[in-house]
């Protein structure tokens, strides 16, 4: 089927097969290689991107599903000059290693804040507990969130 | 030792690669595309164990698309691996379920994987044994009948032995006894593990491999397969986790270079996740039968174990994790007579490759769990029996380990405060809840394995001002990159952003033996230092020519002199005055830094490591008595990190070992189906990896002892964060309830299990005196 879909605010009109997902659209077709993948079942959430807005794990996406959606990925998040607030916090904060899951863990972080979740470590857990990150032992990346969510209520 | 005054070091400085990671720039290997390149696709065994009687890739080869279909009939391979016993493809047998059998490249990923599907292989199934104790019958299936050089299936053995344990036995007035075992586990970083291979039309090989022993990488696979190795370049992409798990050449890359050179085609080669759990290196399951013993005041006298080390199918790194475990049965606390009594058996499943903590989280956990027993034996504070009988800067152990620096008190009694030891120890048994210690030892400046622990340095000052480190060592994502460039930043007297650092292609860099054993900020990072300080040597050398004095300083990238401040220079001018005039010369220096350590006897007695790690933590936790369920409510570590040259890269190495630890302790483990020899869920979501309401804050305390060898006192950290976590938290719930874990990851079943049929301390000697 033909899908029409707006991806980090340009136009993409696609023939897709039925099996074909948001995270093969994007990586393999698009060339948008910083949405990563670490597992293809939805577990590690290393591939999440937002959908109108909200944060969906894209291996798990399929995109026949997404005609007349938007997408946002990490490069769409990403300003011309310079990082967003959330960007520059992750690198303040050290809390990126490895960097794998970092443009998963930002875009589900993005969504998280912009939910106006409360700045509560606990709420902030919880709210990211569907990514997976193996190096930092996640508190830096609680902190960076969390700083975020204070500058943006101040 | 005191600290020396810095500018840029101790500094919590961004990671140089930040800012291109959090905007997913940064790629990865999987997302390099080389124009041309095949798909690649590994045919592994469903068996255990099983004869290999023929295979057939006609239907597979015929497939339009398919570029080549290679397996053991049509390669050129040698074994490879300690003992030799193992092949890229398998010729004879497979050994284990995910064993390689053939391989495919392809246009695509749905051709080759309808490739392999053509392939006809027929297997004549064996007798499997998974059990490394049914694996030592008699009788049991042999699973390298091959190698006659081993006795059944015991690949090796680790005997060591100092003092005289039987004597010190008599003479103890408290012994403890139990045997304590860890599970098959995986690194588990989120990238899998991904390979591309290029053959030029010279028959030059380049590999992108994220792996970091990249020079024994090169030469393995030069000797696997018949290359010459001088003719291979490895460059390495960004490396998304590895945790010990891409540490050298696994099965994978031999057959990617094999379907490169058979193709005549680029072939990326990617493991899926299944893949990455069944056919990539694993924390092997270790048993110890331990004994420890000490007297009525509570010094230990010894330290007796039997040790199985569960193999898997094939001597991988993981054959040699009875190096570290020993270390620490030997010299963890004053330990004046110890024995260590060990077979690594080989089993029919996964093999265990060199994960984060290599063999030591498994001995801690049987030590220091001894270490409370005993103390509850005696009526004994185990904090204080800790301290009692910590080590101390000066001491040589038994092992010839030589402690040079040692913060191991200091951070016994941190934990001790910071968890409110005193006062809660023992006294939340009604609400269930627990509090237990545990420490380390750990190699912590480079630990010498091989004929080298070196590593090169080359420094390179251009005229823009521009200084580049090009480093033998590796960025896994730990911040080494960063914490070189602060190093050479240091040294030369300029700012961060001067320095750049070069590191990931063989061509260029100099020789390093890799990144293992939390070696890199104190082996490259020394071997830094010294490059940079001969290249500001020469800088200052020029500077002088034209200022006309000869006591000069560089700070902040100006030059000027000690005695005449006003006669000063930028240092990029002074690069410039020297090379841009006749007969000029550019400043370049190398170094190769290879630590003052010692190849150990065939008794296992020297000092591998230049100097040793040490830390404590304590775990609080909550057991659900009528479940088993263990909650980790609070990790307080404090670690003895030499100088922490980059505080906040240093608390991230620790804040995620501990959170690997975590898993490790509670909920992280691959359980086989013991008929058929198969992992019973190789995915992320029954694997356990901890989220993150699975950790809890992890509370940081540094410890700065300022090793003498170390750059600007910097001791390695890597692997500290996580080894005493599983011992810790079975302390913990010791305390708790009241039982004593046995083994780890502790499910709620296993718990409820050791709760329901009173799992305690075994004191064999001196029952009763506490």
């Amino acid at each position: 089927m033909r899908i029409e879909l707006m991806v980090n605010g340009d136009p993409v009109s696609r023939l897709v097969e039925g099996s074909e997902s948001l995270l093969d659209l994007l990586r393999n077709d698009l060339g948008l290689v910083g949405t990563k993948w670490g597992c293809l079942t939805g577990d590690c959430g290393a591939c999440t991107v937002l959908v109108n807005s909200e944060p969906v794990v894209s291996c798990l996406k399929a995109c026949a599903q997404l005609d007349g959606s938007t997408v946002t990925t990490i490069e769409g998040l990403t300003p011309t000059h310079g990082l967003s607030d959330l960007q520059q916090a992750f690198v303040d904060h050290f809390a990126t290693q490895c960097g794998f899951c970092t443009p998963g863990m930002i875009m589900a972080a993005e969504a998280l804040v912009n939910s106006g979740v409360p700045a509560d470590e606990a709420a902030i857990r919880e709210g990211l507990s569907g990514n997976l990150c193996r190096c930092t032992g996640y508190n830096k990346i609680v902190d960076a969130v969390m700083s975020v969510i204070e500058q943006r209520n101040a | 030792m005191t600290a020396t005054e810095t500018r840029v070091v101790g500094k919590r400085l961004p990671k140089l690669d930040a800012p291109d990671k959090v905007s997913g720039r940064i790629q990865y290997a999987d997302d390099l595309d080389i124009p041309g390149m095949l798909t690649g696709a590994i045919l592994r065994s469903p068996h255990a164990h099983a004869r290999i009687v023929s295979i057939d890739v006609s239907k597979a080869e015929a497939l339009p698309g398919v570029k080549a279909v290679i397996h053991a009939g049509n390669v050129q391979q040698r074994p490879f691996g300690y003992g030799h016993d193992n092949l890229p493809l398998k010729d004879r047998k497979v050994r284990c379920v995910g064993d390689e059998v053939a391989a495919v490249a392809a246009i695509d990923e749905a051709t080759a994987k309808r490739a392999l599907g053509l392939i006809d292989v027929v297997y004549e199934v064996l007798p499997a044994v998974v059990d490394p104790l049914e694996a030592l019958e008699d009788g049991a299936p042999l699973i390298h009948d091959e190698r006659l050089d081993i006795d059944g299936n015991v690949s090796m053995r680790w005997d060591f032995e100092t003092g005289d344990v039987d004597k010190a036995a008599e003479e103890a007035a408290v012994i403890v006894e139990g045997t304590y075992s860890s599970p098959l586990a995986a690194p588990g970083a989120i990238e899998t593990h991904v390979v591309i291979a290029s053959f030029d039309r010279s028959g030059h090989l380049t590999v992108w491999s994220p792996v970091h022993m990249v020079f024994m990488y090169r030469k393995e696979l030069a000797d696997t397969l018949g290359l010459d190795w001088g003719n291979i370049t490895i460059k390495q992409p960004p490396v998304g986790g590895s945790f010990g798990g891409k540490i050298d050449i696994d099965t994978h890359d031999f057959i990617c270079v094999l379907l490169a050179e058979a193709a005549q085609r680029p072939v990326k080669l990617a493991m899926s996740r299944e893949e990455e759990f069944i056919g990539t290196r694993t924390r092997q399951p270790i048993h110890f039968k331990l004994r420890t013993g000490a007297d009525a005041d509570g010094n230990i006298l010894f330290r007796d174990t039997h040790v199985i080390s569960d193999n898997g199918a094939y001597n991988a790194w993981g054959s040699h994790a009875m190096l570290v475990a020993m270390n620490t049965v030997t010299s963890l606390y004053r330990v004046p007579n110890s024995r260590m009594r060990c077979a690594v058996v080989y089993t029919n499943k996964s093999y265990g490759g060199s994960v984060r903590g290599f063999g030591n989280p498994q001995s801690t956990f049987a030590v220091e769990q001894q270490l409370e027993e005993i103390a509850d034996a005696l009526g004994r504070d185990p904090m204080e029996l800790r301290i009692q009988n910590a080590n101390q800067a000066g001491d040589v152990t038994p092992q010839g380990l030589k402690i040079t620096t040692c913060g191991l008190t200091q951070c016994l009694e941190s934990v001790k405060e910071a968890s409110g030891w005193n006062e809660r120890r023992g006294k939340m048994k009604d609400r269930y809840r627990g509090l237990g210690a545990a420490a380390f030892i750990h190699v912590g400046g480079g630990a010498r394995i091989y004929g080298s622990d070196g590593c090169g340095a080359m420094i390179k000052m251009d005229d823009s001002g521009q200084i580049s480190l090009i480093s033998g060592s590796s960025e896994l994502g730990q911040g080494s990159e960063t914490a070189l460039a602060m190093i050479v930043a240091e040294e030369v007297g300029v700012p961060m952003s001067k320095v750049r650092v070069i590191h990931s292609d063989t061509d260029v860099k100099p020789w390093d033996v890799g990144v293992h054993a939390s070696r890199t900020t104190f082996v490259a990072g020394n071997a830094a230092r010294l490059a940079a300080g001969r290249a500001r040597d020469k800088l200052l050398a020029a500077a002088a020519e034209v200022l006309g004095k000869d006591d000069l300083v560089i700070e902040d990238g100006v030059i000027s002199s000690r005695s005449e401040p006003e006669r000063a220079m930028p240092y990029d001018k002074a690069i410039r005055r020297l090379l841009l005039r006749e007969e000029g010369n550019v400043i370049m220096s190398t170094a190769f830094y290879d630590p003052p350590t010692e190849n150990q006897d065939k008794g296992y007695i020297g000092n591998i490591s230049a100097t040793y790690g040490f830390g404590a933590h304590v775990a609080e936790v909550e057991v659900d008595p009528g479940t088993g369920q263990v909650k980790l409510l609070n990790l307080w570590t404090a670690h003895d990190v030499g100088r922490a040259i980059n505080p906040s890269a240093v608390e991230g190495q620790i804040e995620g070992g501990a959170v690997m630890g975590i898993g490790l302790a509670l909920t992280e483990e691959l359980p086989v189906r013991v008929e058929v020899g198969e992992l019973m869920a190789p995915n992320l979501h029954d694997y356990g990896l901890p989220t993150m309401v699975d950790a809890p804050r992890i509370h940081v305390d540094l410890i700065e002892t300022n090793d003498p060898l170390g750059p600007f006192g910097a001791k390695g950290i890597g692997e500290g964060g996580l080894i005493p976590v599983p011992a810790a938290v079975a302390n913990a719930v010791a305390d708790a309830v009241g039982i004593r874990p046995r083994q780890f990851p502790l499910r709620p079943w296993k718990v409820l299990d050791w709760i329901q049929t009173g799992e305690t301390s075994n004191v064999v000697k001196g029952a009763g005196r506490g």
